[in-house]
């Protein structure tokens, strides 16, 4: 009784799929149709156009470049001493500047930014998670300008007055803490950096927590896990990679922030140790000097700070994704 | 005696009824399984033993339910506290992806917050896989991902996780559904061995199942219990109706 029918239904669809390789070879045979070339050629090209774009970039800045390349050579990464007069460039400050405000901006947003988006998809119910969420998202939608004047007059002085007065009495034996405090600093660049971060690392700490099977969830209670306890056994672990993956893209947009930080950095080309004294970064660099840029030397000096610029991102995103992938093959092996 | 009482219970979604009212006696060191249809309230019902139905979005129970004679949904009763007397195995085997086999069987334990040592740690860890019968297979690999087993040692990993700390009740969600018959001859096996240390309940859409591993069984319709009792009078010579035309195939 059971075998014919079993039998029947075991053939049906090979036969409808020779049927189908049929079907296709016939249709090849009379010609590709139209509309799969047109989007076949249309997708290729966007994709080519695209990476192409980004190889483009690459070469033109290096040709224009070329001549600060040639002169100072590997001094231009090591040299501290920007001279335009003297026609000396050194890029170690700016460097220095971007990689230390990015950091300190990091520090304060990744612990932020998972927390903000454990409390709404792990804690909040659904109505307010929706509502926060809407909330902190539009922080990524404020123009960096705005930050900027922001960070001029409500976060530089509020920094001076209160946080920094602070550190230096409690943490003063630090050479981060130390010096005069003058309002535009290392320290309001990280600040205001970290504001504009928190809604990227958020925004995709959520999405990879959404992500994470329910089944863990309940089995981690079953057990009878409290909620922080099934955060800590069954989200965060599984999400691992994910929380990486966002807070490189948050460095990824602290390294290229402009305007804001151009505004309360201060844009002096010196290292210092402390976090109280002005400073700069590649980005507020290149804004803040182009209208000045008279000599051909000083503009080719500024397009390598460009390019290191990207450089320095590019090789930030190849360490991530390479992170990501060796943690995901280590903790997941099957 | 009656380990677990449910008193009146009715379960919820937001607004639909899930359970009317079940008033049921779960006896000591035996294995209760529970029968109906899909979609009848079968895992709702257990879920509501260990208070893990509270855990979805509007749900919630009215009723009471007695452990040991103590409503676990009177006022003070702390959640987390009954789960950890009343383990639990879902229909799909869930062990923790990133941690490795005696990590996986260990994890109660850490949530209890008892200081083990290595040794007492090691110790557990063994004496929770052999009940589930899943040492001799996995005792040379134990640092290996609980995810590199097969589904059926998945399962036992994960009823090895729940025996871990020691509960006094264990309820079993379809154990076997997403297993191979092997596999789940396995666990049925498993479960008449551990029968003689807990209180069993057992959710299956499988009525051989329930006559082959169960003492009593509760066969639910519609979320309304029709009828409970002893396994062999319930398959062999069931009082109702419904009973009957639901274990002869006629529905269901």
């Amino acid at each position: 009784m059971l075998s014919p029918n079993f039998g029947s239904y075991a053939v049906a669809p090979s036969a409808t799929a020779q049927a189908r390789t049929k079907r296709r070879w016939q249709r090849l045979k009379m010609g590709v149709p139209a509309g799969e070339l047109v989007f076949d050629g249309f997708t290729a090209a966007t994709a080519l156009i695209t990476l192409s774009l980004v190889v483009a970039i690459v070469v033109v800045l290096a040709i224009s470049a070329w001549p600060a390349l040639v002169r100072f050579r590997a001094g231009f990464l090591v040299g501290t001493e920007w001279d335009p007069v003297n026609e000396q460039f050194g890029a170690l400050p700016f460097i220095y500047g971007t990689a230390v405000s990015s950091l300190l901006a990091l520090l304060v947003a990744a612990p932020f930014g998972i927390g903000v988006a454990l409390c709404l998809s792990e804690l909040a119910p659904d109505w307010l998670s929706n509502i926060l969420g809407f909330l902190v998202e539009l922080l990524a939608a404020i123009p960096s300008v705005v930050y900027g004047l922001w960070g001029i007059f409500v976060l530089g002085p509020f920094l001076r007055d209160a946080v920094e007065p602070a550190l230096a009495r409690y943490l003063g034996f630090l050479p981060l803490f130390q010096g005069p405090r003058v309002g535009v600093s290392m320290l309001s660049a990280g600040a205001i950096l970290a504001v504009m971060v928190v809604p990227f690392i958020s925004a995709v700490c959520r999405d990879v927590f959404a992500a994470v099977p329910d089944n863990l969830r309940e089995a981690a209670f079953a057990l009878g896990a409290t909620r922080w306890e099934m955060v800590r056994l069954a989200v965060l672990p599984y999400s691992l990679s994910g929380i990486v993956g966002a807070i490189i893209l948050g460095l990824g947009r602290a390294l290229g922030e402009t305007i804001a930080v151009a505004m309360v950095i201060g844009n002096r080309s010196v290292i210092s140790a402390s976090l109280f004294m002005p400073s700069t970064t590649l980005a507020s660099a290149i804004a803040n000097e182009f209208t000045e840029a008279t000599s051909d030397i000083y503009v080719a000096a500024l397009i390598e700070l460009g390019l290191v610029l990207i450089l320095v991102s590019l090789l930030i995103n190849v360490t991530a994704r390479l992170m990501i992938y060796k943690l995901t093959a280590q903790r997941f092996t099957r | 005696m009656a380990k677990i009482r449910l008193v009146r219970m009715s379960a919820y979604f937001g607004r639909t009824r899930a359970l009317r009212e079940i008033n049921l006696d779960i006896p000591e060191f035996n294995v209760t399984a529970v029968i109906g249809p899909s979609g009848c309230g079968k895992s709702t019902l257990v879920r509501c033993i260990n208070r893990m139905h509270e855990t979805v979005k509007d749900a919630r129970v009215e009723g009471d339910v007695l452990l040991d004679g103590e409503n676990i949904y009177g006022p003070g009763v702390d959640p987390v506290q009954i789960r950890r007397r009343v383990g639990m195995v879902f229909q799909k085997p869930a062990p923790f992806p990133t941690m490795s086999i005696q990590d996986n069987v260990a994890v109660g334990l850490n949530l209890n917050g008892l200081a083990l040592n290595r040794g007492e740690r090691a110790e557990i860890v063994e004496r929770s896989l052999r009940r589930a019968a899943l040492w001799n297979e996995v005792k040379d690999d134990l640092g290996k991902p609980g995810t590199s087993l097969s589904g059926g040692q998945q399962q036992r990993l994960c009823i090895a996780r729940a025996l871990a700390v020691e509960p006094e009740v264990l309820l079993m969600d379809e154990p076997c559904s997403a297993l191979d018959p092997i596999s789940t001859a396995h666990i049925e096996e498993l479960v008449l061995e551990l029968k003689s240390q807990y209180t069993i309940v057992i959710v299956t859409h499988n009525m051989q199942q329930a006559a082959r591993v169960s003492d009593f069984t509760a066969f639910l319709l519609g979320g309304v219990l029709i009828e409970f009792g002893d396994t062999k009078q319930i398959f062999t010579n069931p009082e109702r109706q419904e009973t009957e035309d639901y274990i002869t195939g006629r529905f269901g």
